[in-house]
């Protein structure tokens, strides 16, 4: 039986921001239909893992391939949801407007498919149950109305991956469930890689745990104890087991 | 106001003026919207003031000096968007070097050519009165370049302007398209320095648009209520500046700057008392 192709392959990375090395020897392996959780500390290399995934950044030694291609290449195959958007909320533009951008592409310079990417974001807003903030202006949304938001403008171009970077962290606890439980039915089409501060909360959602504090632990979720969180947050740490009222 | 429209029916170069005012109004209402929006006000700035080393040695070699201001503002334009993609820390340290540098090599050209002071004053100022009716075929084809490229490319300026980083995941060419519209921008100050010179351009370029920010929540309708307001000022600007025997171009910006206060206060206390009454539901 063939193997199949790994949604992302990550071999021997290393990465520096002029002197200061982010990370190092990172390998990992995600297989297509995968839900993993990449968790650490703070400037522990989680976002510029990231960036090199999407081809934003470039890696100085070692391979990354992303859905069989270079992660610039495959790139347009990859929804993202950044933790901090790269926009001024008070940018005038509908909601509607935000997602159809969404739809555009390099290849398609030229072609003006207006009405058709209208109609891609209402649907994308219908998937992530915002369709009601289609006519919304972007800069009246709360935190959690605007990550559904962005979830759908990485979902319109029908990607095969999602990658979300801390897509709870600014907001309340009962949405962040509904978020990871949104997440989780996208799941059964998608591969999704979310960054996340807060372990025990999605450990509850995700398949696979790797914990990134410069080098790279992988890990099945059952297997995170007190000695590895240790490990990757360097000092002594208190797990607390609970439960979550949104894991079903 | 009576005594301009009478000579306004009577006088060719008054016409020429208010037709002068109307199609660079087109380039601040459409550009100015994302100047405003993308925030490079100072980018703009520099790239106008970079403009008289242009029109200096332009007017120096006896070429027409609104073809140097052109090639001057799309140079300028180029080297700034580039830095600023390149070498982003060094990006407002290049703009002010540029705008001095190239404000110094227009003087020193304009230093050098006969009849120095009467054109150093109207390219600093502008004069809308005396702009050639030929050069409005100039300013009508460089309007059409701007809507042409800006119809086109819509939604690509759109997608640059509100974000950069998206763009680039989504594959779309930034680097171009960026350097693009600051090639808009330089030929839309072209246009405006025609109307207030180049000291004033960046009040034209930016005020209509960021009124129409205030009321109008898509980029679209900035642009079409920034080209309006933009129109109503060079009009009002030049018929209250007639009977009085004043410089059109500084009484244009006068009235856009007092009614941008005038706007950015009302937006406030609107935008305060609609928060006060959602607080209060």
């Amino acid at each position: 039986m063939m193997t199949p192709t790994p949604a992302v392959l990550i071999e021997n990375l290393n990465f520096s921001y002029g002197a200061a090395r982010v990370l190092e020897q990172i390998n990992l392996s995600i297989m297509p239909g995968e839900f993993i959780g990449l968790v650490g500390p703070n400037a522990g290399g989680k976002s510029t893992l990231l960036k090199l995934i999407l081809g934003l950044l470039e890696p100085q030694t070692g391979r990354i391939e992303v859905l069989g291609q270079t992660p610039r290449r495959a790139a347009r195959r990859v929804g993202y949801v950044p933790q901090f958007p790269n926009f001024a909320r008070d940018f005038p533009i509908s909601v509607v407007e935000v997602v159809a951008l969404g739809c555009l592409s390099g290849s398609a310079i030229w072609s003006q498919r207006r009405a058709a990417d209208r109609a891609a974001a209402q649907q994308a807003l219908a998937e992530v149950e915002a369709l009601d903030l289609a006519t919304r202006r972007l800069g009246t949304l709360s935190g959690g109305q605007l990550q559904r938001v962005l979830l759908a403008r990485a979902l319109v171009s029908a990607p095969e991956m999602l990658i979300l970077d801390e897509p709870t962290a600014n907001i309340d606890q009962r949405v962040e469930g509904e978020i990871f439980n949104l997440l989780a039915t996208l799941n059964q089409r998608l591969t999704i890689i979310v960054v996340s501060h807060d372990i025990a909360f999605i450990s509850a959602y995700v398949s696979r745990v790797a914990c990134l504090n410069r080098t790279l632990l992988d890990h099945d979720t059952a297997a995170v104890d007190d000695h590895i969180m240790s490990q990757l947050y360097g000092g002594h740490i208190r797990r607390i087991t609970h439960r979550h009222p949104h894991h079903d | 106001m009576t005594d301009f429209l009478t000579a306004l029916i009577a006088h060719s170069f008054l016409q020429t003026a208010l037709l002068a005012g109307l199609l660079a109004s087109v380039g601040c209402g459409v550009i100015g919207t994302f100047v405003v929006v993308k925030r490079i006000t100072f980018m703009a700035g520099g790239i106008a003031h970079a403009v008289l080393g242009g029109m200096g040695a332009a007017l120096y070699y006896g070429i027409d000096p609104l073809l140097g201001a052109l090639a001057a503002a799309i140079l300028a334009a180029l080297i700034i968007g580039t830095v600023r993609l390149k070498w982003q820390a060094q990006e407002d340290t290049l703009i002010g070097a540029l705008w001095a540098v190239g404000m110094a090599i227009g003087i020193l050209f304009i230093a050098k050519t006969p009849g120095y002071a009467t054109d150093l004053m109207s390219f600093l100022f502008g004069n809308i009165l005396l702009v050639p009716p030929r050069e409005l075929w100039l300013m009508a084809g460089l309007d059409g370049i701007l809507l042409l490229t800006v119809g086109v490319f819509y939604r690509q300026f759109l997608l640059v302007t509100f974000d950069e980083e998206f763009a680039r995941l989504r594959g779309v060419p930034v680097t171009f398209f960026y350097l693009l519209l600051l090639c808009l921008v330089a030929i839309t100050v072209v246009l405006l320095i025609q109307v207030v010179g180049l000291i004033l351009v960046i009040a034209l370029l930016t005020l209509p648009a960021a009124i129409a920010g205030h009321y109008v929540h898509s980029l679209a309708g900035m642009m079409g209520v920034a080209t309006l307001l933009g129109g109503a000022f060079t009009t009002l600007g030049l018929g209250l500046s007639y009977a009085p025997d004043l410089p059109a171009g500084p009484t244009m910006i006068l009235l856009a700057g007092g009614i941008y206060i005038a706007s950015a206060l009302l937006s406030h206390f609107i935008t305060h008392r609609q928060a006060r009454r959602q607080a209060t539901i």
